[in-house]
């Protein structure tokens, strides 16, 4: 038993280093298939609907990238990832790319030796309680009982934000967020807390979320996005600048209904560089050039996205703020494509 | 020996190392060493080559550096900025904690059962069976939450006990059963409690010296002295007395609502409970066979013997059948103990911050040392195995047969 651990680790590790030698695009255009690590299940971020097909916002950032490389957004094998397992299942080359709401910090860039391809969504962490416990701040929480998921950057938040206003509290480290939110409806634990936008899609979930308020403060800064690992740059550049290309294609005015219309030429030669018909940037990464194309057609920029998963009709009703456009006074920027 | 005559020496050929009987089991024992030396070589080499090309190395610095996380099970000082190290020193007691609190209940329980499963009485028999076959054919893990999450569930919440009419209320106002945890009272030590304390552990030794002084009256003498009264006497009385003839030295500080949990007095968290007492029935099964084997091995004629000496049935355990049936019992005893302690790594399941939750889990995620991590894992878990038989191969050397 111990002995097939340490030969595990040694497996591991082994496979993480061929893996990360060979090239991840020929290795998934020759399986035809992408593998893409996802949560567990948060609603509106990335969970399987009725049907079992995965739907959310991260998810669609997998689609869009089979999309453009394999030009099928359906060609998706989703391999749901907890915290302690996603870096492990990403090192060792199970999964091709990450996009599970994982924060973009310096020791996992450098040290993790991991390569963040930018922010699909700026977040921050925050705290849900009940609302009969009458706290209007998170300063008040001195001596409470909170549920973290463990293995998060929002445990280490948590001792500082905890450390530095001198105030004590219990934690109840768990392991996926849906035991989280089982042991706090269950009063084992008066807080919860995770990425804001984590707790405002599992409340919208509960039985009667109006009983359950988040607090204002927001004590740390989560920039969270999809990863791929360190030393393929060819695969990280697809990766990054699919997900720009969603983002462009909102600043755009590039939509799921007009796209096919306007990949036909226009006469803003962003927009054909974006989608083909000028130039070719499709080539320099190694795919068709009507890569950017496919990754919109899937299910609109990243606009269309937002608004259909998280946005502010669904139950979840998240606004985009940080999220917006720069040119809407948010930190949603994409490099151009030129 | 001098009587035979040595072989005639003849000169060694290298054939006679395949061919040579004498030679021969050494020569292949030999192969096979050189091949498992470079098969470990090839693999760690290869782990070696394979880290450096991934710009890793190995290095224990990470235990040095502040952990940054908090554990909610303290059993030595500690907060967010101890290094990694002692985050798996706190992870590494709290192992032993919920070990050693289950293996002791483990051996109650399942010498209990053991016995009661050759009970007489058809019921009581029945039940045994039942409790034996239940708990050891399901896996422990859903033992461990099956009661996590009946605790969580049927026990009142905190802010329960609050209110004027509060829909919880504490035990003796000493004990509250929250879905957190149980709270029960801490004992103060003031001034002067020292000599309580010597009191009590003296009237423990004295117990024993009693029990010894009845036992060789009873060898020597014949004279069958009472036993279970002095002994109770003995344990409670002068402890008693000296806690109030020094001014009751030793308060009780009672576990009060204040905030969001209660504070004060002793916290046993709920994960503690849960999986400690999933590890008890769980293994208490096992070892509940283990004990009703042993007690099967003995002859039944030992029992009739002792029978028609008139020993009653408690007694006939006591002194004949379970002292031999020790015999038989402790070393599938110590493999008990080897699991529960292996089990224990399960805590992770209900949020219990073992080794493997500290040094195994948090620490490996945010260092992201892996490869350091479970190294060292293995190291702690095979040093407290490897102690755990020890002792108990000590203990069974004692307890064996020992020929005269």
């Amino acid at each position: 038993m111990k002995k097939s651990v340490f030969f595990g680790a040694l497996a591991v590790a082994g496979a993480a280093a061929t893996a990360s030698a060979a090239a991840t695009l020929d290795e998934v255009k020759s399986r035809g298939k992408l593998n893409c690590g996802v949560t567990t299940g948060v609603p509106g971020f990335a969970e399987p609907d009725a049907n079992g097909e995965w739907q959310g916002f991260d998810v669609a950032v997998c689609r869009a990238v089979a999309a453009a490389v394999l030009g099928d957004s359906t060609a998706v094998e989703f391999v749901p990832t907890t915290g302690k397992t996603r870096f492990t299942a990403l090192a060792s080359g199970e999964i091709d790319m990450l996009a599970r709401n994982t924060t973009w910090t310096f020791s996992r860039d450098v040290d993790l030796k991991f390569e963040f391809t930018g922010v699909n969504y700026y977040d921050g962490q925050g705290f849900m309680v009940p609302k009969d416990l009458g706290v209007s701040s998170a300063k008040d929480l001195d001596g409470a009982t909170v549920c973290i998921q463990t293995g998060t950057t929002t445990e280490l938040n948590l001792a500082d934000f905890f450390r530095s206003n001198n105030i004590s509290y219990e934690p109840v480290p768990i392991e996926t967020g849906a035991e989280a939110v089982q042991q706090y409806i269950a009063g084992a634990c008066d807080v919860y807390t995770t990425d804001a936008s984590a707790l405002a899609a599992q409340r919208a979930n509960f039985e009667s979320p109006d009983d359950h308020v988040l607090l204002p403060e927001i004590v740390s800064k989560e920039p969270l996005g999809p990863l791929v690992r360190h030393g393929d740059n060819e695969w990280a550049d697809i990766v990054r600048w699919t997900l720009n290309a969603l983002i462009t294609a909102e600043e755009l005015g590039v939509t799921s209904v007009n796209v096919e219309e306007l990949a036909a030429g226009t006469e803003n030669p962003e927009v054909n560089r974006l989608l083909g018909s000028e130039g070719d940037l499709g080539g320099m990464l190694g795919l068709e050039a009507d890569w950017a194309k496919n990754a919109i057609s899937v299910a609109g920029n990243y606009g269309e996205i937002f608004e259909k998963n998280i946005g502010a009709s669904t139950p979840i009703g998240l606004a985009r703020g940080l999220n917006a456009q720069w040119t809407n006074g948010g930190l949603i920027y994409s490099p151009p494509f030129r | 020996m001098t009587t035979v005559t040595d072989p005639e020496t003849e000169s060694f050929r290298f054939s006679m190392l395949f061919n040579d009987t004498r030679y021969r089991s050494l020569t292949f024992q030999f192969i096979a060493l050189i091949l498992l030396i470079v098969a470990m070589a090839y693999l760690g080499n290869n782990l070696l080559s394979n880290l450096a090309q991934a710009g890793l190395n190995i290095s224990y610095d990470f235990l040095g550096a502040p952990a940054g996380y908090d554990i909610n099970q303290r059993p030595i000082d500690y907060n967010s900025q101890s290094t990694h190290g002692r985050a798996a020193m706190v992870g590494l007691l709290n192992t032993l904690i919920v070990s050693g609190l289950a293996c002791v209940t483990a051996t109650v329980l399942g010498v209990f059962a053991g016995v009661m499963r050759l009970s007489p009485n058809w019921l009581v028999r029945k039940i045994m069976s039942v409790y034996v076959e239940i708990f050891r054919n399901v896996p422990v893990l859903i033992w461990i939450l099956i009661i996590f999450f009946i605790m969580t569930a049927a026990m009142p919440a905190p802010r329960d006990f609050r209110g004027d009419d509060p829909s919880a209320s504490m035990l003796f106002d000493m004990f509250a059963f929250t879905n957190r945890g149980v709270y029960i009272p801490k004992p103060i030590w003031g001034e002067g409690s020292m000599i309580v304390v010597g009191t009590f552990f003296a009237s423990i030794i004295g117990v024993f010296l009693y029990r010894r002084y009845a036992r060789t009256q009873l060898y020597q003498h014949g004279r069958l002295l009472p036993t279970l009264w002095p002994s109770l006497a003995i344990f409670f009385v002068p402890t008693i007395l000296i806690y109030y003839l020094a001014g009751q030295p030793v308060t009780l500080q009672y576990p009060e609502l204040s905030g969001f949990n209660f504070r004060g007095g002793i916290t046993i968290l709920g994960s503690l409970i849960a999986l400690w007492f999933a590890l008890a029935i769980y293994t208490g099964a096992f070892i509940a066979e283990n004990v009703r084997a042993g007690i099967l091995a003995i002859d039944k004629g030992q029992t009739e013997a002792a029978a028609a000496l008139g020993l009653r049935p408690g007694r006939i355990m006591n002194l004949v059948v379970l002292p031999q049936a020790l015999r038989v019992i402790i070393p599938p005893l110590i493999s008990q103990y080897l699991n529960i302690t292996k089990n224990s790594s399960l805590a992770i399941a209900v949020g219990y911050m073992d080794l493997t939750g500290t040094l195994g889990g948090i620490t490996l995620l945010q260092t992201g040392r892996a490869i350091e991590s479970i190294l060292l894992l293995m190291l702690f878990y095979l040093t407290i195995s490897l102690l755990i038989s020890l002792f108990m191969n000590i203990y069974n050397n004692s307890m064996k047969l020992k020929e005269r």
